[in-house]
């Protein structure tokens, strides 16, 4: 009870702020909408007991990746934006793009003949405390079993970050 | 935990409302934050189906895909600020240089 309570809580505020971000005219106000979205989906995180995720969720999306964003948008002029027309002419493509996506899970949950939460055997029961600490857990498999994945990863932000630097850097 | 469905559907909502955000809106910055939200999304389905198993193996790669974003994220922005040098906009269908 408590637990749908708090997921439709989260949920409501995620979908409805993300409904928000993509129909404003303002870049900024789209932006303070995706970090309502962000911070609902951590509470929804929590709700699933990855408390890790939830706190990586709120430092490194909404305190690092938003931020960027924020100060991007104040470095780039808005007044020009703002007086233009805010949608490309492809609202049919995204109409239908939206329908076949739509079409496809209905689709899915149609061919297996169950009501929702009904689609694979088992899932209703929900497993009792079989994630111990979180953190904890996330950490050990981190630090084995995907120990080359996770040194990609860095080598991959050192990339993003060296290329981030050359793409904003003055022209000599 | 609630049954799968409900964090598929919030899943399904979140992604198609950053596929209408990437394909109609001009604003590339907006662009780029609807990629972010569909990054979001699926990471609301690999944290979903890792509670379930009860295997972290989901939450491991919902970390390597915020890692992702944020280099996307950098490297995005980056360019939106090359291009805004040279041409004064950040619309996207004013950025037509390669169209002829």
């Amino acid at each position: 009870m408590l637990d749908s309570v708090i997921f439709y809580f989260f949920a409501g505020i995620a979908v409805g702020s993300a409904a928000l971000m993509v129909t404003r005219r303002n870049a900024v106000h789209s932006a303070i909408f995706l970090i309502t979205t962000l911070l609902a989906t951590a509470g929804i995180f929590l709700q699933l007991r990855a408390e890790f995720l939830f706190i990586v969720q709120i430092i490194l999306y909404v305190g690092g990746i938003m931020v960027l964003f924020i100060f991007v948008i104040m470095l780039v002029n808005l007044d020009v934006a703002l007086h233009q027309i805010k949608f490309a002419r492809q609202k049919w493509v995204a109409l239908i793009v939206a329908l076949v996506l739509s079409a496809q899970v209905g689709l899915m949950f149609w061919s297996s003949g169950k009501g929702v939460g009904q689609i694979w055997p088992g899932l209703n029961a929900a497993p009792a405390n079989r994630l111990p600490p979180n953190a904890e857990t996330v950490a050990k498999s981190l630090f084995s079993e995907y120990l080359l994945p996770f040194e990609i990863a860095s080598v991959l932000l050192l990339v993003a970050m060296i290329g981030a630097v050359v793409m904003a850097k003055k022209r000599a | 935990m609630l049954p799968i469905g409900h964090y598929l559907f919030l899943s399904l909502a979140l992604f198609i409302l950053g596929v209408i955000g990437v394909i109609t809106r001009r604003n590339v910055i907006v662009v780029l934050m609807s990629i972010e939200l569909i990054l979001n999304a699926v990471n609301i389905n690999l944290v979903a189906f890792s509670r379930l198993y009860g295997d972290v193996a989901g939450q491991v790669f919902a970390l390597f895909i915020i890692a992702d974003a944020a280099a996307e994220a950098a490297v995005g922005l980056g360019i939106i600020i090359a291009f805004f040098r040279n041409r004064e906009t950040v619309l996207a269908d004013e950025m037509d240089l390669l169209k002829w």
